[in-house]
């Protein structure tokens, strides 16, 4: 009774397109954000920032980056993990190289250099298709993290082979470095996120996320109609790398701090965000965001269920928490297939329409 | 028919295209033309290679042989998007429209070719790329207005029962305000109701917008009635083409319509 759009009346089609087009929508992402932006900061402590808050934004950006691929343009990768890869050690180059230059613009063109190198990856794309692009991906995905183990170059020729990040400041507050506040780096990340997920939204509901949406659906149709398959798929690998190029880097700078490639960005990472937009939901902005936060938190609370509930001896713990994850995502996909998202669509319409049943 | 038209100068002329597939010969040297703000139909019984023909004409076949001549522009082999970008949409047999997406979405990518503001415009989507997406949203309502589809603007298309989405794709090759608009079996499937409400929306398009249009139709009764003139395919050669009624009076047509062995038609 209390969520609905009755009376709710669109006059123009402008107000029809706008993202929030109900009411009580644009309320509840409304109170979400004072709180994220308002609230939270007040009670961070470094517990909450690093386990939590910037580890489920960071993979939210990354999300979002696949999500744009796979979940709309219909295009799977397992190179994920390689190219967040590339946004790290281009923000590490770009740093290093030029330590006066803006820390927000050496993130912003490692992005840039990120969505090079997955144009390059993204043209077998142009040939292939399902299992055998996921396999050139996953090429990529190995070449990468090699090349950035291989040649000193790129980690500034330092002798154990990692990358540490320099401190930097964004508008005089420290964001990079031991010394950074967990406050200032959880907004950094926060406004990135919030910007670049309303960039993606904004995409794909207009002309290129339409093109892409009909590449995923019917290729041929789609260059029947007039869409360029070449034009299609290479920006959905541009932007969609540009997005993780960028998780990369913040990844690296400020939620870990250094990061050496064979861990940091094995192909783990690659099936991660995978699992988030399977779990979220493909083609979905708002599941990108629920998928991370599944992820991120479920393992996290069984853990301390298992060891401070249970009393379970830690390492124990994390064999039954895998083990228990990986049940849990089975079962969910038997039970929802389209992921976080769409139980929340079927959600709201159960709340559109309750008390009545029907 | 009721009203007058001005059929215009030759906008497509085929002139002897050849296709094989491997050993079968889907289309021999086929010529005919087709004037602009014409109905013109091809027909001819399963496999003469009716759609063949339309595939050329858009671009999704390469003929071996022949060319095909569109607003002046002589080629054999053009891209089914260029093709597109000049003019021509289509419909296809087995209906080929974007499921995940609503009916609005698929409508509006028959606008795709004509949205030109740039992915960073996009992004931001105040000013110049939200003026454009409702501009464009403006033509795209016509067509849905004309086509009588309102109520299912936002629902996906693959949930919708196929006599709709029969019309959501002739939606979506309207959009595109093509010069010329080929419709493959538009009324393949339907009932008796649909298919009037098929000719009506057919006959208005070509009336109201001067949309040439070249159509494949199995219904006898439909193809005599909207159609200016026919063509006639069998085995992927051309038995006739003219004016319905004297397609309708051709010995060689008649003979294949009721079957007689080919041996004998051709002697
Ligand atoms: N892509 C293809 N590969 C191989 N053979 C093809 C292909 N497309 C068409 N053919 C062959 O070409 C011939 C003509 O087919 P086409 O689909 O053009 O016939 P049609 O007149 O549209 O028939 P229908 O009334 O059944 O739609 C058939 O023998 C068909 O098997
Ligand atoms: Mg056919």
């Amino acid at each position: 009774m209390f969520y609905r759009e009755a009376g709710q009346f669109k006059t123009s089609y402008r107000a029809d397109q706008g993202i929030l087009t109900i009411v009580q929508d644009r309320f509840v992402i409304g109170a979400f954000a004072f709180v994220a932006f308002c609230v939270v900061p007040f009670f961070i402590n470094d517990y909450w920032a690093n386990a939590i808050l910037i580890h489920v934004l960071v993979y939210v950006l990354a999300a979002l980056g696949l999500n744009i691929l796979t979940g709309y343009c219909g295009q799977v990768s397992l190179g994920t993990g390689g190219f967040m890869a590339v946004g790290a050690y281009a923000s590490y180059k770009l740093i290093t190289a030029f330590p006066e230059m803006n820390f927000i613009v050496a993130i912003l063109m490692s992005g840039g250099i990120t969505a090079a190198v997955g144009v390059v990856f993204g043209l077998p794309s142009l040939r292939i298709k399902g299992f055998y692009l996921a396999v050139a991906t996953l090429a990529a995905q190995f070449f990468l993290v090699w090349v950035f183990n291989k040649f000193g170059w790129f980690f500034n020729y330092s002798p154990t082979g990692m990358i540490v990040s320099p401190p930097r400041e964004v508008f005089g507050f420290l964001v990079t470095g031991p010394q950074a506040s967990p406050e200032a780096r959880y907004l950094f990340c926060l406004s990135f996120v919030v910007v670049f997920a309303l960039a993606a939204k904004n995409i794909v509901r207009g002309r290129v996320g339409r093109s892409w949406m009909a590449i995923r659906d019917m290729d041929i149709a789609a260059e029947l109609i007039g869409i360029r398959p070449l034009e299609a798929k290479l920006t959905a690998f541009a932007v969609s790398s540009f997005y993780i190029g960028v998780a990369g880097a913040l990844y690296f700078n400020v939620w870990l701090g250094s990061a050496e490639p064979t861990e940091a960005f094995d192909i783990n990472q690659s099936f991660f965000v995978l699992f988030i937009i399977i779990i979220g939901g493909l083609g979905s902005i708002l599941g990108s965001f629920l998928g991370a936060a599944f992820m991120v938190l479920v393992p996290i609370t069984l853990k301390t269920v298992m060891v401070d509930g249970f009393g379970f001896a830690v390492g124990a713990a994390k064999h039954a928490e895998v083990m228990l994850l990986g049940t849990l995502i089975i079962l969910f996909l038997i039970v929802e297939p389209h992921g976080l998202a769409r139980l929340w669509q079927i959600l709201k319409e159960k709340l559109r329409r309750w008390p009545f049943p029907y | 028919m009721a009203y007058e038209r001005k059929i215009g100068d030759t906008i497509l002329s085929v002139d002897q295209i050849s296709l094989a597939f491997g050993g079968v010969k889907a289309l021999s040297n086929i010529s005919f033309s087709v004037n602009q703000h014409e109905v013109f139909a091809i027909i001819g019984p399963n496999g003469a290679g009716k759609s063949s023909m339309l595939n050329c004409i858009n671009g999704f076949y390469h003929p071996q042989e022949g060319t095909i001549t569109f607003k002046g522009n002589t080629r054999r082999h053009v891209r089914p998007s260029e093709a597109a970008r000049e003019g021509i949409a289509r419909t296809f047999q087995n209906i080929a429209l974007f499921k995940g997406m609503t009916t609005l979405d698929n409508i509006m990518t028959g606008r795709n070719t004509k949205m030109h503001k740039n992915i960073f415009w996009q992004a931001l989507r105040f000013g110049p790329a939200e003026k454009e997406e409702m501009e464009h949203r403006e033509v795209v309502e016509r067509v849905i207005d004309f086509l009588e589809i309102e109520a299912i603007r936002k629902t996906p298309v693959g949930t919708l029962p196929y006599g709709l989405q029969k019309r959501v794709e002739l939606g979506r090759a309207l959009a595109a305000e093509p010069d010329l608009l080929l419709l493959d079996e538009p009324m393949a499937g339907m009932n008796l109701e649909e298919k009037q409400d098929m000719c009506r929306f057919i006959l208005d398009v070509n009336d109201e917008f001067g949309t040439t249009i070249v159509l494949i139709e199995h219904d006898m009764g439909v193809v005599m009635d909207i159609s200016d003139r026919v063509v006639v395919l069998d085995y992927g050669k051309k038995l006739a083409d003219g004016t319905p009624d004297e397609v309708r009076s051709n010995q060689a047509v008649i003979d294949a319509y009721l079957g007689v062995a080919h041996d004998d038609a051709e002697e």
